[in-house]
């Protein structure tokens, strides 16, 4: 059978894949550049065919918490938002990382600090990976740089979320966000059913029955000494989550002698990059983490040890090169090239920049 | 003629103490005892239950659902 | 009449709710949400809801109200029970859901919330327990204290000129297209508290049958904040409270739809 093709923006995608993979509710907000979301959402009008509920909240803060609600009563729940709605809903990702809620939600970065402006940005890297939140925490972080990817994330967030009960977030950009791109989407997976619900989440506050005791949903302990189990076995499941579920791609590596490491759109302006330099006889490869928790850090320390420069570039001042510099612990040069305030870069520009590490 | 009779039996271990069922007795059954219980609060006890007609007042306005009210029709 | 005649299990007239646990409550001697407590364990009981029910309990006092009624609970961020009370119904319709709300919670931090619930009729009940202050965090202002009532933050009593004005929310949420029954009640004598029963089975029914939402306020005492006992506690709000929160039902349009 012929997959059916189609052309679509990456924000576009995300709204189908989500009535796809039998997501349970999304509930958003609008804020550039990602307002397509909730936009295609309203048009399509799932909650007429698979039942799902789609709900403009008063505020980002809003979204977050009815997602946290939700997805606490084991239900596929989602949001999205750009970098000044996530920084609003941080308070609301540190409780679900506490409370281990399987919540997703989606950035579409745009440049910053503050409410910054509306073209894209890779500014938020630091707050996806580190937590703008309170707290030891870790968000499982999925980082598309096609159309494709933007459809396939979803339903892979929503796994990854219940698989290990931890909020899933897709940190994507204007770029991807805004570009039409061919997609296949997803095929229908059905809602699961309630007794589906109860079943696979045992842990979720369903409605208690005679035979169980009482769920809660909570991140508070007020007791120390129970305090720390909890946080060692959080950090344990992060480390779970490290062992099993980095993902990234490679291209061109096999004989490169320099690697250009990044993520998103930055990715894809570094393919061409890799494509020009290739053609300037230097022999470069490209090095795309898909994953940014948990980050490939195995694979970049490896790689490390084959080339003898890497370069990273990225849409921000700085802040994925802190990882790959830990990675690499020293062992080659790491430079990093950027471009701020929305301004999406050339392949060129990364071209010359690579000479940095040359 | 019949008439009800009351009792309470107090969860001293739950009470607090907080004499607001002492306040809504209409029949002086109840008072603070002159001890305290494991949690450090002093608790109530039935000083007058002869007069106890089981209205269940104490029960209801108890914030911490301690008393539990009997009351049985009595022939006299 | 020997006392064991009458302290028979087929005598009981009155006891502690099935639904409410052994825990002992953390409250404080006297503290309306004891009662309040009572009462929603009582009710859900009697709708047969206890398998079906989800509270959402606030940041406040109240926090723990998980700990203490034996149904599934979520655990809000100080403000944000309507929105996870939100998220909650809408997508297990035929739960009972509902919030259990300090001032502090509903009125200051989460007015957003607690408005946008109620006008887009979310078939929640938000229960509002009022004593105005804050009383987890000490017994500082609250936006509903009254004026020149005193506070740790307002110790000379609370003057409009700096302070501004307390906040009537059942007023404000009567006024609201999505709300079906708007209500309030208190917990401290009989008689209060079996109106105030009826009021929360009323609501509680209401949501389940999706006339929208309610907002059952409960005018209720702090006697720790207010440095007062307990009975004078209530005898300070019935003089105090009871005139600036007037009891009874704000709106009902529960029999309309």
């Amino acid at each position: 059978m012929e997959k059916e093709v189609v052309l679509m923006k990456g924000n576009e995608a995300i709204a189908h894949a989500a009535i796809r993979c039998g997501c349970d509710g999304y509930f958003g907000y609008p804020i550039t550049p990602q307002s397509e979301v909730i936009e295609t959402l309203a048009e399509l009008k799932p909650w007429e065919t698979t039942g799902m509920q789609v709900v403009q909240a008063e505020s980002e803060l809003a979204s977050i918490y009815m997602v946290y609600g939700a997805a606490g009563a084991g239900k596929r729940a989602m949001t999205s938002s750009s970098s000044p709605g996530i920084a609003l809903m941080q308070e609301g990702i540190t409780y679900m990382a506490g409370a281990e809620v399987p919540g997703v939600f989606v950035n579409v970065q745009r440049g910053g600090p503050g409410l910054g402006t509306i073209q894209p940005s890779q500014g938020d890297y630091f707050q996806a990976t580190r937590g703008g939140g309170n707290g030891d925490y870790k968000v499982i972080v999925l980082a598309p740089s096609s159309v494709q990817e933007m459809a396939d994330f979803v339903d892979l967030a929503f796994e990854l979320a219940f698989k290990y009960r931890n909020p899933a977030m897709i940190l994507s950009d204007g770029v991807i966000g805004q570009m039409m791109e061919k997609v296949v989407l997803p095929p229908f997976k059905p809602r699961r059913t309630d007794e589906e619900v109860i079943k696979e989440c045992p842990w979720a506050s369903t409605g208690k029955p005679k035979n169980r005791e009482r769920v809660v949903i909570t991140s508070l302990e007020l007791k120390p000494e129970a305090m720390e189990k909890r946080n060692i076995a959080l950090q344990e499941k992060y480390a779970k989550i490290q062992e099993n579920e980095v993902r990234f791609e490679q291209q061109q590596m096999d004989d490169a002698e320099y690697a250009i490491v990044a993520f998103g759109s930055a990715a894809r302006i570094a393919e061409k990059a890799v494509e020009i330099a290739r053609e300037q006889g230097v022999k470069v490869g490209l090095f795309r983490p898909i994953t940014l928790f948990p980050f490939p850090e195995k694979q970049i320390a490896e790689l490390s040890k084959k080339v003898k420069g890497i370069l990273v570039a990225e849409i921000n001042a700085g802040q994925m090169v802190q990882d790959v510099r830990l990675a690499v612990n020293g062992a080659v040069p790491v430079e990093q090239f950027g471009r701020l305030g929305g301004i999406v870069p050339d392949p060129e520009e990364i071209v010359e920049a690579l000479k940095k590490v040359m | 003629m019949a008439k009800m009779k009351g009792a309470i039996v107090v969860d001293t271990e739950r009470c607090k103490g907080c004499s607001l069922c002492i306040v809504a007795c209409p029949q002086k059954v109840i008072a603070l005892a002159n001890k305290v219980n494991l949690h450090g609060y002093p608790y109530v006890e039935a000083v007058n239950e002869e007069a106890c007609v089981g209205c269940a007042s104490c029960g209801i306005v108890c914030p911490d659902g301690c008393i539990t009210v009997y009351r049985k029709k009595v022939e006299e | 009449m020997d006392r064991n005649q009458i302290v028979q299990p087929e005598n009981i007239v009155c006891k502690k709710p099935t639904l409410m646990n052994d825990n002992n409550m953390h409250y404080c001697p006297g503290c309306s949400h004891g009662v309040v407590h009572k009462l929603v364990a009582e009710v859900i009981e009697e709708m047969g809801m206890a398998d079906k029910a989800v509270g959402v309990s606030p940041v406040g006092c109240a926090v723990f109200a998980y700990n203490y009624i034996d149904i599934d609970w979520q655990e809000a961020a100080h403000g944000r029970a309507p929105a996870l009370a939100t998220g909650i119904k809408r997508c297990w319709p035929d739960r009972l859901v509902f919030t259990y709300q300090g001032d502090g919670d509903l009125a200051c931090i989460g007015t957003c919330e607690t408005i946008h619930a109620l006008n887009r009729g979310e078939n929640i009940v938000i229960i509002f327990v009022n004593n105005a202050i804050y009383g987890m965090t000490g017994g500082q202002m609250a936006p509903t204290t009254l004026i020149g009532q005193k506070t740790s933050t307002c110790p000379y009593g609370r003057d409009p000129e700096i302070h501004g004005y307390p906040l009537k929310m059942a007023d404000i949420a009567a006024q609201l297209e999505g709300t079906c029954y708007v209500t309030r009640q208190s917990v401290e004598s009989v008689g209060s508290i079996l109106k105030a029963k009826k009021a929360l089975r009323k609501a509680f029914e209401a949501s389940m049958a999706g006339k929208g939402s309610s907002l059952v306020e409960f005018v209720s005492t702090c006697n720790s904040g207010w440095k007062l006992t307990p009975a004078k506690a209530n005898e300070w709000m019935k003089e105090n409270m009871f005139p600036f929160y007037p009891k009874g039902d704000l709106k009902d349009t529960t029999g309309e739809k």
